[in-house]
Formats: structure tokens, C-alpha cells, sequence
């Protein structure tokens, strides 16, 4: 079943055409990867799924419903979280308060406090580090803290920015280890990463992104494969 | 040497601190919540809201309008006094609370995006437009230019504040131990808004024993007495402020306003409705800028079209001596200017012999503005990431 379908989606940032013509699906249950250079849209593209920027052509779907033209706290309520870029955890609140945040829009106070739980569960470094403000973490504990913060809103569809950014290669494998856990515990994953390799390692499927366009597309194993991203996107 | 001292009467200097400094916490409280109103707005749109010392100034007058209302209609000099207060106070943090938000929706929201000098234009403009329909109001209502606050007998009256010091050193205690109880009894508990409760009677019982600890000392003789007026005027602003305080420090909603300040659009990935979380931040910055009004009519007497201007200006100033955008700093900086001036007021003639008159308080003041920027460009919290009292 299709959780997400962008169709023909053209977005600009004034004068620059940041995406051309995207189309891309995600089925339920799947970790989708979205691979790219520098500046070629994949930033943008989540951007647009999560309602922060909107396509001036194209649609996007979620579940069949159109959310081409929803704003984005809207979005929030109907199921997908979005880890930015650069993590984006608010630095003056307490480790405890962006999680609250995550939950932002539930109403259900005890379902709350089990949640936060789970994610400490996933992410027990975040416990010790409760009544801390967010800008005293490490920036591993801060993508840490940034993915526990949109598990609290429970999505339907998680859409991860580059969670591996500056993080060192133990911390790395971590970070990878926990979206294959989130993603077998039921939560669907578009996972956007300049570390292809392990991206296309954790993913079922995954897009090929190049100046703002798909230029390729299929199972994760067949793009592992593939010359030309082995050349481009792989060192080889 | 001693000609130069002799001139300087040190017995008088003391005896008058304790009064002079009443009268700072005073003006301090009333700057600090109109400076909160600057700051907090600051905090969200990165955008000084040059009309809001016309906001205050309208609180000024519908206080008094409310108060006129009551004398008028013969309930003043009959129902309690507090109850006045409370309606005159309510009712223009109510009205300028809600004056903000339609200024915000009319005025700046359209502009934003654009150049940032564009919507301060627009501030400006609308602080002129405020001024002139007060004026014309005003004018039409009562033909009047300006409006007199009707006296509150019992505030007139005096408070023998030295005599009772040992009575709030009692009650310091007391409600120190009923604090520690309560945090006995709920340790089991454990839920934040419990503890933040447990909270009130702590920082009660420290102020009131800083207080009463402060007229032992200052006041030896226990003749000290204070305008009931002025204690009303401090206390009413205490309670304002800590509920802005619990507010933004221990609810949702202030979570949501810190959120937004940091990081509109991932606050908005959280769900947050940003313009919302916009509008509620001018709401609680017109009403704690309409309450700072009234209390200031209260306590000054008169208010006229333009009587926002200085006190808007100096509680500007005393945002940005906090360091603009912090909340506490807000507050601190309200303080500190509102007692440097009335230190100045009282002092500068006394210690100069009558060289410098009363009227340099604000050039006095200033410069020890000027002079703590120097050394802290950010202000005094302006390096404080950490939000809570
Ligand atoms: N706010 C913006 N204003 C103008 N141009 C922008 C803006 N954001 C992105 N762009 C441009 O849009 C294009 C796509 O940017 P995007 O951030 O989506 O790339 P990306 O694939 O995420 O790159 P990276 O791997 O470096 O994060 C780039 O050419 C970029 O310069
Ligand atoms: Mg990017």
C-alpha cells in the first residue's frame, strides 16, 4: 500500500528550479533512500513532503490524501515527522522539552510518558542526559535527541535528513542500526544520506537524485550494483 | 578635606535609602513589564515593537477610564479597594492585550518577508496613529487632553513597614516550612507541575525574608513606612510577573512560544502554528504592557496621549540591558534601570551639594547603561542560554 506519492513536483526557491519533475513513491512498511550530491535536491524534496516548501507544480500524497498545499504544522498532525538537516533540536530547551515537542500535537498525557520510554529505550544516552539543555549535547547525542524527538510524534512516515552528517563511524553504525530497529517496530522511512553505501545497505528501495532530477530508481541491491553509482556515489 | 564631606549629610542619606529604594523596585517592576513585552516579541519575530509604548500608554487609560467609570457611577468609594484595582488592571491588560494582537495582524504580518526596516517603519506609524486616536477618543469623551486617576483612599494611605519586620521574618519561616513540607509530601509524586508548585512558597519565603532581614538592617528604629499605594503597586506586579514565568517556564504553550523563538520552522515541523504562536505572544506582551499602564496611572496620577513614550523608551532600554530576547533579562534589566534612577533622583542633588538637580537622573542612569554595555554588549543575560528563574 502507497503511503506517499509525489507526482511531477517542480519546486523553486525564487528564481532557482531546485526540483524538476520529481516523482517518487513510498510503499508502507519500506525504508526508501533518496541519494544525491551536493545541492541536488534532496533537502528540498523532504522539504516539500513535510509542507516547509511548496511545489509550484506536481502533487503530493499521503495515504491518497493531497497535501500539496497543506502547511506544514498541519502535516504534522496527519502522520509524518521530519528530522531536519542539521539536526535542528532546540538548544535552549531541555533534552526532556524537545521530546515534548515531538508530542506536540497529542493530547493523550499518559500514552506520552510511555513513549518517552521507548525512545529512551532506543536512545538511552538521551536518559542521562534528561534535564539538560539540548545545546550542552554532543552532536551525535543531538541526532540522537533530533530522531527520539520525532519518534514522540508516533509518524506514520519518518523522513530523515542525513542523520550520519559529522558523526564518527562508530556512532555512525548506530545511528543506522536504530532506523532499521525504528523501521521493524512499523514506522516507514525516507531516508535522504550522502553515505550511500550505507543507505542503500539498509534500504528496500531507493532514488537517485541529479540537479534537481531522478535519474535513477529501483531495489537497493540493484542500485549497490549499478556502475554508474557505484562510480558517482560509491568512490569506485 | 573635610569642608568638601561636611557639605554631604550621611545621616540623611541613610535614613532616606530605604524609601528611595521602594521607590526603585517600583519603577523597576514597571519597566520590567513592558520590557517583557519588547523582549518577548523580540524573541519571536526578531523585531522591535516600537509601538508598544503607545500599547502601555492606552493600558494608562483605560485604567483610568474604568476607575472613572466606577467614581462615577458611585461604587468606588463603596466596594473594596483591591476589587477596583483589579477591574481598572484587568481591564486594560485585557484591552491592550488585544489592541497588540490587531496591530500584529494589520500592521506587521503583512510586512513580513520584507526588508527589516520596513516593518519598524510601520511601528512608528502606528504609535502615531495611537497617539492621535487617544487624543480624539478622549477628546470627544470627556473633552479632555489628559486623564486623572480618582484617588483610592486607603492606597493614599501609609503602611508602618518597619514595624512589621520581624512579623515578616516570622512568616518567611513559616512559609519556608510549608514549602519543605510540601515537597516531603510530594516527593512520592514526582510530576513536574508539582514541583514547580512547591516552587511559590520557596521563592516566597526567600523574598520575604530578604525583605524583612533588609528593614532590620535599614530601618533599626522601626519607624520605616511605605505608601499602601506603592505595595500594591509591587506586589500586583510580582504576581504578574510570576505568572509569566510559570507560564512560559512550566506550560506547554510557553514551551511552544521558547520553540518558536529558537526555530520557527522546526517548530513548525513539530506542529506548532506559528502565526498563532505569534499572536499569543502579542497578547501576553499588550496585557502585561496595558497592566504596566494602569499601575503606572495608578501610582503617577496623570496619563496623557503621549505619556508612553519615556517609559517606553526606558523599558526598551532595560530589555536590552537584559540582553534583548531574554525573558529574566528582561526583568533584571527593569530593576536595575528603575533603582539606578531613583537612586539618582534622590541622591545626585544631595551628593553634589545642588550642583546636579534631580533632573539628571536619566542622563545619570543612562550612562551607567552606556557604561555596563560597554563591558557586556549583550547585555547582563544576554549569554544566560538557560531560561528559567
Ligand atoms: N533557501 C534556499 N534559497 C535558495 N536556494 C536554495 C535554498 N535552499 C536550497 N537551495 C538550492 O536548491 C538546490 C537544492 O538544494 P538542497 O538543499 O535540496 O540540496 P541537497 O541535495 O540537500 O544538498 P546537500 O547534500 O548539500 O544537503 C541547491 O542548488 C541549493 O543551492
Ligand atoms: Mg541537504
Amino acid at each position: 500500500m502507497t503511503i506517499l506519492r509525489v507526482e511531477g513536483a517542480d519546486v523553486y526557491y525564487g528564481n532557482i528550479h531546485a526540483l524538476k519533475d520529481v516523482s517518487l513513491l513510498v510503499e508502507r512498511g519500506e525504508i526508501v533512500t533518496l541519494i544525491g550530491s551536493n545541492g541536488a535536491g534532496k533537502t528540498t524534496t523532504l522539504r516539500a513532503i513535510s509542507g516547509l516548501a511548496h511545489p509550484r507544480r506536481g502533487t503530493i500524497a499521503l495515504e491518497g490524501k493531497d497535501i500539496t498545499r497543506t502547511p506544514a504544522h498541519r502535516i504534522a498532525t496527519l502522520g509524518i515527522a521530519h528530522v531536519p538537516e542539521g539536526r535542528r533540536v532546540f538548544g535552549r530547551l531541555t533534552v526532556r522539552e524537545n521530546l515534548e515537542m515531538g508530542a506536540y500535537t497529542r493530547h493523550d498525557r499518559d500514552w506520552i510518558a510511555a513513549d518517552l520510554d521507548e525512545v529512551f529505550a532506543v536512545f538511552p544516552r538521551l536518559k542521562e542526559r534528561i534535564r539538560q539543555t539540548a545545546g550542552t549535547l554532543s552532536g551525535g547525542e543531538q541526532q540522537m535527541l533530533a530522531m527520539g524527538r520525532a519518534l514522540m510524534a508516533r509518524p506514520q512516515l519518518l523522513l530523515l535528513d542525513e542523520p550520519s552528517m559529522g558523526l564518527a563511524p562508530l556512532l555512525v553504525e548506530q545511528i543506522f542500526r536504530s532506523v532499521t530497529d525504528i523501521n521493524r517496530a512499523g514506522t516507514t522511512v525516507l531516508l535522504v544520506e550522502q553515505n550511500a553505501y550505507m543507505a542503500l545497505q539498509v534500504a528496500t528501495r531507493g532514488y537517485v537524485l541529479q540537479t534537481g532530477s531522478v535519474v535513477l530508481s529501483g531495489p537497493a541491491e540493484s542500485l549497490l550494483a549499478n556502475e554508474e553509482v557505484r562510480k558517482a556515489y560509491l568512490g569506485e | 578635606m573635610t569642608t568638601a564631606v561636611a557639605a554631604i549629610d550621611f545621616e540623611l542619606l541613610g535614613r532616606i535609602f530605604p524609601r528611595v529604594l521602594v521607590d526603585g523596585i517600583l519603577l523597576g517592576f514597571v519597566y520590567s513589564l513592558i520590557a517583557l513585552g519588547y523582549t518577548m516579541v523580540y524573541g519571536v519575530l526578531e523585531f522591535i515593537n516600537f509601538a508598544h509604548s503607545e500599547i502601555f500608554m492606552v493600558g494608562a487609560f483605560i485604567g483610568a477610564e474604568v476607575l472613572l467609570i466606577l467614581q462615577a457611577a458611585r461604587v468606588l468609594a463603596a466596594s473594596p479597594p483591591l476589587l477596583s484595582l483589579l477591574a481598572s488592571v484587568l481591564a486594560a491588560g485585557v484591552i491592550a492585550g488585544l489592541l497588540a494582537v490587531t496591530i500584529e495582524r494589520v500592521a506587521y504580518r503583512p510586512l513580513r518577508g520584507a526588508p527589516r526596516l520596513v516593518p519598524l517603519i510601520s511601528a512608528i506609524g502606528v504609535s502615531f496613529f495611537l497617539q492621535d486616536l487617544v487624543r480624539m477618543i478622549w477628546a470627544l469623551h470627556r473633552n479632555a487632553f489628559y486623564l486623572t486617576y480618582p484617588p483610592i483612599e486607603v492606597f493614599n494611605q501609609r503602611f508602618p513597614a518597619g514595624a512589621y519586620a520581624l512579623w515578616g521574618g516570622a512568616a518567611a519561616v513559616a512559609i519556608a516550612a510549608i514549602g519543605w513540607l510540601m515537597r516531603r509530601a510530594g516527593r512520592g509524586v514526582a510530576r513536574a507541575r508539582f514541583e514547580s508548585l512547591s516552587m511559590l512558597p520557596k521563592y516566597t519565603s526567600i523574598a520575604l525574608g530578604i525583605v524583612s532581614v533588609g528593614l532590620l538592617i535599614l530601618d533599626p528604629n522601626r519607624v520605616l513606612t511605605v505608601p499602601v499605594k506603592s505595595l500594591v503597586v509591587i506586589g500586583a506586579s510580582l504576581l504578574v510577573l510570576s505568572v509569566l514565568v510559570y507560564v512560559v517556564n512550566q506550560t506547554k504553550l510557553g514551551m511552544a512560544i521558547r520553540a518558536v523563538a529558537e526555530d520557527q520552522a522546526t517548530a513548525s515541523l513539530m506542529g506548532v502554528n506559528v502565526n498563532q504562536i505569534i499572536s499569543v505572544t502579542f497578547l501576553i506582551g499588550g496585557l502585561m504592557g496595558g497592566i504596566a499602564g494602569a499601575l503606572f496611572g495608578l501610582q503617577f496620577g496623570t496619563v496623557n496621549p503621549y505619556s508612553g513614550f519615556i517609559p517606553g523608551l526606558k523599558a526598551f532600554t532595560a530589555a536590552v540591558l537584559g540582553g534583548i530576547g531574554n525573558i529574566p533579562g528582561a526583568m533584571l534589566g527593569g530593576l536595575v534601570l528603575g533603582v539606578l534612577e531613583a537612586l539618582a533622583g534622590s541622591y545626585l542633588s544631595l551628593i553634589s551639594g545642588g550642583a546636579f538637580g534631580a533632573e539628571y537622573k536619566d542622563i545619570f542612569a543612562f550612562s551607567v547603561l552606556i557604561l555596563i554595555l560597554i563591558f557586556r554588549p549583550r547585555g547582563l543575560l544576554g549569554e544566560v542560554v538557560r531560561e528559567k528563574l
